[in-house]
């Protein structure tokens, strides 16, 4: 006859393992649907790295026999990736401190400053994300054809200066976070607005800079529409677009995938560098925000 | 910061004729607010330059015929009849672009929820994890296409040669086939959907939730189901309202999957809204009609949100209010 004491343990430990039980299976879930997630990426880096015959073998080969290192250099060279890629630093490079600056401006005028129609015009601000793209993108053509932007990176870049709905939204969030009481004391203390923002507002921005110039960059690099719409010679082409026009141009006879997925992983390479580097602020940011509600 | 500064008790009393007039502003309140307009100022002009502007003009060019090298001339009505009743394509592509939205809105947001759900429990390396699920959403779109491209490759591609090695069949054609093409774009739009900032928003959203829920179910004895339904799903119904409507709002728009991966095809399987519009505005100049199709969207994607919202508060739960 067992005494309580001991019945209760057995019990207690049969709990505890089914539980532990349950996690594990759990982790192995999680884990397995997540390496699914990145198996593409890793089936895009390993094809990269074959030969062109190689690739198209079957049975198919996992593991490259030798690294062709030199695929990467070959898209970066013969199929003018390095042209692409530049130009999408360019492009990227000037949207981002255009968006990220103008953006604080005008989410630290929403949030500190009151003014009639304050809010009505915050609505209208947020209601430019519910518009369909195609709605303004005819008009912008003309416009900017008008203009003499079109085939130019101005057309891409100049728009970006002018405040972006979403980081407008996500920064004026964080400011309004921060107590307003600094403020106050700083104005006491004959502080102008403009250095309440630079030396006040902005070290305490960080995670909320950082979200919207890592969202701001990668909107920017993987922009696709806009480029195809406003570009047109192939020389100013940015990188997805220089990606698209070099599967345009396989011809059937030459294997030719694996440089398309060299070409596609220098696509995406840096947008991976940067959020792998980032991704604390990011995550940080996304919270604090409350988006979610 | 409230907004009614300007309305006290006060100032309604002493014009009992206007209620909520506002007293004329102080002069540091009038700096404040012309102060406030310079900060909001570079927003204020970009939005009438490449939003509000662009908007009428396209409004405008929807009544008219538009060959791009010449000017518009009016024809009232015409491309929306012509839209309704004599472009076949017209109805194909927006049927297609609705079968779309009504596969990938549903999957991803259970998807990006349950991977949510996944994560936020105490599993091992969940940083780990986490960055698997979210890398994929990082991709540009160009890229995921040409890499799904090569792995649902009928002949030589991954999966393809899989099935022939393991199960001895051969795979469909996937994007080359009619039946298959579409499927693989919405297995594609899924792979980068389900672990993107949705995930993570619904993540944020699910550590929201008051521990003192959970526990007031584990004392009533809930099993895991019950407290999904009953106390997770309320509390962050916000969010999924969000999502659904953003998640529309983007479904309908898609475009540069299908440009890339299958160009509308094959036999118009996967032409959707975004390409007939391309098509008609971009390659056969017809701006007019393009502006057309482009304000019939609109139009749609309003209906739809507001329809959203306002069964919105059937569903959704607020967890902040007094219930008004």
């Amino acid at each position: 006859m067992q005494s309580a004491t001991s019945k209760r343990l057995r019990t207690n430990t049969w709990h505890r393992a089914r539980k532990d039980i349950g996690n594990t299976l759990l982790l192995l879930f999680t884990a397995l649907l997540a390496i699914s997630f990145l198996f593409p990426f890793v089936w895009a880096i390993l094809s990269s790295l074959k030969t062109g015959f190689e690739v198209v073998a079957y049975p198919p080969t996992f593991l490259p026999k030798v690294p062709q290192w030199y695929n990467y250099i070959q898209a970066w060279q013969e199929a003018d990736l390095g042209r692409f890629f530049w130009n999408s630093t360019l492009v990227t490079g000037l949207s981002l401190i255009g968006q990220v600056a103008s953006s604080f401006v005008v989410a630290y005028g929403f949030a500190r400053f009151r003014f009639p129609g304050r809010e009505l015009l915050f609505v209208l601000c947020l209601s430019g994300l519910m518009m369909p793209v195609y709605v303004t993108i005819i008009p912008l053509f003309t416009m900017f054809r008008a203009l003499g932007w079109l085939n130019t990176f101005k057309s891409l870049i100049i728009p970006t200066y002018f405040g972006s709905a979403f980081a407008i939204f996500l920064m004026r969030q964080f400011i309004q976070s921060i107590p307003i009481e600094f403020d106050e004391s700083a104005l006491i203390d004959g502080a102008s607005r403009w250095t309440i923002l630079t030396r006040i507002i902005m070290p305490n921005c960080q995670p909320a800079l950082a979200t919207v110039a890592i969202v701001g960059f990668m909107s920017s690099w993987n922009a696709f529409l806009g480029p195809l719409i406003f570009l047109d010679s192939v020389n100013n082409y940015t990188l997805p677009l220089g990606l698209w026009f070099l599967k345009g141009t396989i011809d059937d006879a030459l294997p030719r995938d694996h440089l398309l997925m060299a070409g596609a992983m220098i696509t995406t390479f840096p947008v991976l560098l940067i959020f792998i580097f980032a991704q604390n602020y990011f995550i940080e940011g996304i919270v604090m925000s409350g988006i979610k509600g | 910061m409230t907004t009614s500064e300007n309305t006290t008790p006060l100032s309604a009393a002493r014009l009992p004729w206007r209620r909520g007039a506002r007293r004329p502003m102080s002069a540091s309140r009038r700096r404040e607010a012309i102060q406030g307009y310079l900060y909001i100022l570079p927003w204020i002009i970009g939005f009438i330059i490449f939003v509000a502007g662009p908007l009428f003009a396209s409004l405008y060019y929807s009544f008219t015929y538009y060959p791009m090298l010449a000017k518009p001339s009016w024809v009232g009505l015409q491309n929306f009849t012509n839209a309704f009743f004599k472009d076949r394509i017209f109805w194909v592509s927006s049927w297609r672009t609705l079968l779309w939205a009504i596969t990938t809105v549903p999957l991803g947001i259970v998807g990006s929820f349950f991977a949510a759900l996944l994560l936020n429990r105490a599993v091992r390396l969940k940083t780990v994890w986490r960055v698997f699920f979210f890398l994929p959403s990082l991709t540009p779109e160009v890229a995921a296409a040409i890499l799904w491209l090569w792995i649902l490759q009928p002949d030589v591609g991954i999966v393809n040669s899989t099935l022939k090695a393991w199960l001895g069949m051969r795979g469909p054609n996937w994007l080359s086939s009619p039946d298959w093409a579409l499927p693989s774009l919405v297995i594609i739009s899924l792979w980068t959907g389900i672990g993107s900032i949705r995930m993570l928003i619904f993540l944020a959203g699910l550590q929201g939730v008051p521990q003192e829920l959970y526990d007031a179910g584990m004392v009533d004895g809930v099993n895991w189901w019950q407290r999904i339904r009953h106390i997770t799903l309320p509390m962050i119904s916000p969010t999924m309202l969000l999502n659904l409507v953003l998640g529309i709002i983007g479904a309908l728009q898609v475009f540069g999957l299908a440009f890339v991966t299958t160009g509308g095809g094959p036999a118009y399987a996967t032409y959707f809204f975004g390409l007939h519009l391309y098509q008609t505005a971009f390659r056969s100049f017809d701006m007019g009609y393009g502006s057309a199709l482009a304000w019939f969207l609109f139009t749609v994607i309003l209906v739809l949100t507001l329809v959203q919202i306002s069964l919105s508060r059937r569903w959704v739960y607020y967890a902040g209010d007094a219930g008004d």
